[in-house]
């Protein structure tokens, strides 16, 4: 059993962590507050390989292992969570997919121009007004074979990235009848007429990372733009939240760690009744569980990562690790915030955004209801 | 065309020092002890825009031991072409002169190099003095705090760049070879690349002993230098004090403030 990292993966986490502390954390404060997205930070991410975590060098990507992508969504974290949010989205829901399912006309088509920086970015959808845990029984949107094309009717919700994609992964019921194989996945380019895309949702936190209503309304695709198999949606959707999951997991685990990093050197720094706050036991516990929190989420994400890297089965692995980190991630900023007292209540400090942000990991890519119905499907085999 | 961009491995910024046995030694305990010469960054982000505008070869060089290849590694892992290590016992002690004698026989042994890169000058030994002997012992021109390239023709084998100096700017035309120093105005140096550092891991980099390069023990090295490092101790410690000036008012903080400076004849 080895716990270090490889010279390589040390040399990855080095580079990501050089980037994001000067490209990107200074300006999460920015971007939240002003709702916009950093483009100017993504902008230098193609050439560094962070647009193509996973994609193979042939295409364009990095093709990196899993547990380097997994650290670079977390870096991506613990600078900004709106930025870490919209590529871990693109990599992991987006491009993965058309990784593991995409025809080699599909992967030519879509993965040098996205990995590369050159194109913007991708996303997928899933969600709909009616439809998020529940994916199999709600999914309303229908794709309807005509001809050599699609047509897309229907509404999504909550898409991470539609404003700012080149590419849509849409969840699309191509069986009227309904059930397991009633689904399939369609790559719709973004620009295809049809579609709307409503107004950014004003939400609690990452508003430096869009999130949109789509609307379509008869959109005309090619056939071959069928990603996998047809019918078999639902399945290549929950391989891919499986994927998605360490992603999330890694961005919960940086937040909290950037949280605890606040709270650390404000603890030293404050001081009441005469000594510094890190001087008081209340405090040193805060301090002391968080780092053991953080600890251990961080190992369970890397140990999903490493299960998925070795070809072995991770989705209750990943599935633990999502619950386990986000949750840790909410206790973490909670107390970070605790600790500034009330200026951990102002958004003059980080803790109060990072806060918010971290406050949908327990939420997108399956609840932490979801994720326990998971873990409980697999150890009771039902 | 070949462009060669010399590159030291220095302390980190942020490394602290102590001197032990009359040498010099340092960590970091924050971070890596040794980083490539950060003004070094800019020669080799021009290099290989020249390499990417021009074709042919950017290679990374440096003088030092075996740890110094993690400053190529760097190197590659930006998009050099090639990188080579000089390195050989004979080489040690050597001054900006000694080290400039095996640069500029690293430089010609790669055989028809156009224009050899350097930084503005290394972090820690900060003479600025190694360029301008490189292309002293190669009998190049020198083109120092060079902030732009304007014009640079391989095959007419002539070069136009834009050299930023205390007053002003100067532009200035030469025939190649030439050597360059670069300034950090020229370019923003690029982030290596995961494909880069894996490229680099992978790579072979050759090492250039004495013998490769034909030198003889009396021309690198201490043998060779003029300088001789006598005594090297730690600086005493400064006697500092902290003193908050008070007022009711910014305007009264201040004037007190630039009172105090002035009898300090600080300002
Ligand atoms: C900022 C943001 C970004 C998002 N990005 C995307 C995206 O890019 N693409 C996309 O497709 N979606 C995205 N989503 C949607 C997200 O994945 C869903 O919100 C999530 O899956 C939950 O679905 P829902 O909102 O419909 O909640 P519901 O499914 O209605 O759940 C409501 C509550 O019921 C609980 N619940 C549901 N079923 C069960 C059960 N069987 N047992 C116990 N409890 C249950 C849930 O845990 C939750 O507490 C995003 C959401 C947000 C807020
Ligand atoms: C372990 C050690 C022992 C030393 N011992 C002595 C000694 O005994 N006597 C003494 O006088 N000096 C000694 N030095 C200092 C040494 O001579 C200088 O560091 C060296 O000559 C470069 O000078 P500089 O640092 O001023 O570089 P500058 O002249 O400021 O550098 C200008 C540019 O030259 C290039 N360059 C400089 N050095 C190298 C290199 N090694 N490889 C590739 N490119 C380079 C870079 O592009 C750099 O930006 C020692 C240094 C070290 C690290």
């Amino acid at each position: 059993m080895d716990f270090s990292l490889t010279d390589e993966q040390q040399q990855f986490r080095d580079l990501v962590h050089r980037f994001v502390a000067s490209e990107v954390k200074p300006t999460a404060a920015e971007v939240d507050e002003e709702a916009r997205f950093n483009w100017e930070a993504v902008g230098k991410m193609g050439p560094l390989g962070l647009l193509g975590l996973e994609v193979p060098e042939a295409y364009g990507g990095a093709e990196v292992d899993a547990l380097s992508a997994a650290i670079a969504i977390e870096e991506l974290g613990w600078g900004c969570g709106s930025t870490a949010l919209a590529i871990s989205a693109h990599n992991g829901l987006a491009l993965g997919p058309v990784v593991r399912y995409g025809s080699d006309a599909q992967k030519e088509q879509w993965l040098p121009l996205l990995a590369s920086g050159e194109g913007r970015l991708a996303c997928l959808a899933l969600t709909e007004p009616g439809a998020g845990s529940d994916l199999q029984g709600g999914v309303r949107t229908m794709a309807v074979k005509e001809g050599d094309s699609w047509i897309i009717d229907g509404n999504k919700m909550w898409m991470t990235n539609a404003s700012i994609s080149d590419v849509m992964i849409v969840l699309c019921r191509t069986d009227p009848a309904g059930g397991s194989g009633s689904l399939s996945q369609i790559i719709v380019p973004s620009d295809a007429e049809g579609i709307s895309i409503g107004p950014a949702e004003k939400k609690m936190g990452l508003n430096g990372s869009p999130t949109h209503a789509v609307n379509f309304d008869e959109v005309r695709v090619p056939a071959e733009n069928l990603l996998g198999r047809e019918g078999k949606g639902l399945q290549q959707t929950l391989e891919t939240l499986d994927h998605g999951r360490i992603g999330i997991g890694a961005l919960a685990v940086g937040l909290a760690q950037a949280a605890y990093e606040e709270a650390v050197q404000y603890a030293q720094d404050r001081e009441a009744f005469g000594q510094p706050i890190a001087q008081y036991q209340a405090i040193q516990w805060m301090i002391a569980d968080a780092a053991t929190e953080i600890q251990a989420a961080r190992l369970m994400v890397y140990y999903a990562a490493w299960q998925k890297q070795n070809g072995r089965r991770f989705t209750k692995e990943a599935a633990m690790a999502k619950l386990f980190a986000t949750e840790v991630s909410e206790r973490v900023c909670r107390n970070a915030i605790q600790i500034h007292g009330g200026y951990g209540y102002s958004r003059e400090f980080p803790v109060e955004r990072i806060y918010r942000d971290t406050r949908l990991m327990t939420i997108g890519e399956g609840t932490s209801e979801i994720q326990r119905l998971v873990i409980a499907r697999h150890i009771l085999e039902l | 065309m070949k462009v060669v961009v010399c590159v030291k491995q220095t302390p980190s910024t942020t490394a602290v020092f102590r001197v032990q046995n009359g040498s010099v030694r340092w960590d970091d305990p924050g971070g890596k002890p040794n980083v490539v010469n950060p003004w070094d960054e800019y020669a080799i982000e021009e290099a290989i825009r020249l390499q990417e505008k021009h074709g042919g070869d950017a290679i990374a060089l440096t003088m030092g031991s075996e740890e110094s290849k993690e400053a190529l590694k760097t190197a590659l892992a930006m998009g050099c072409t090639e990188a080579v290590l000089v390195a050989d016992e004979a080489f040690e002690g050597s001054d900006t002169l000694g080290t400039a004698h095996v640069l500029a026989a690293a430089i010609r042994h790669q055989q028809d190099v156009q224009v050899a890169v350097f930084g503005k000058q290394a972090i820690d030994g900060d003479t600025g003095q190694t360029t301008i002997q490189v292309a002293v012992k190669l009998g190049w021109t020198p083109l120092t705090f060079v902030s732009e390239i304007k014009e640079l023709d391989p095959d007419a084998g002539t070069i136009t760049v834009e050299r930023l100096l205390e007053g002003g700017k100067e532009t200035v035309s030469s025939r190649l070879p030439v050597v360059i120093s670069v300034v950090k105005e020229i370019n923003e140096p690029r982030y290596p690349s995961f494909m880069g550092i894996r490229k680099a891991n992978r790579a072979e980099i050759p090492t250039l002993t004495a013998a490769d390069l034909d030198l003889d023990a009396g021309s690198a090295g201490k043998a060779a230098s003029k300088v001789d490092w006598a005594n090297v101790y730690e600086l005493p410690p400064r006697d500092t004090s902290v003193e908050i000036i008070e007022g009711d008012t910014v305007e009264e903080k201040v004037k007190k403030l630039a009172e105090r400076l002035l009898a300090e004849k600080v300002i």
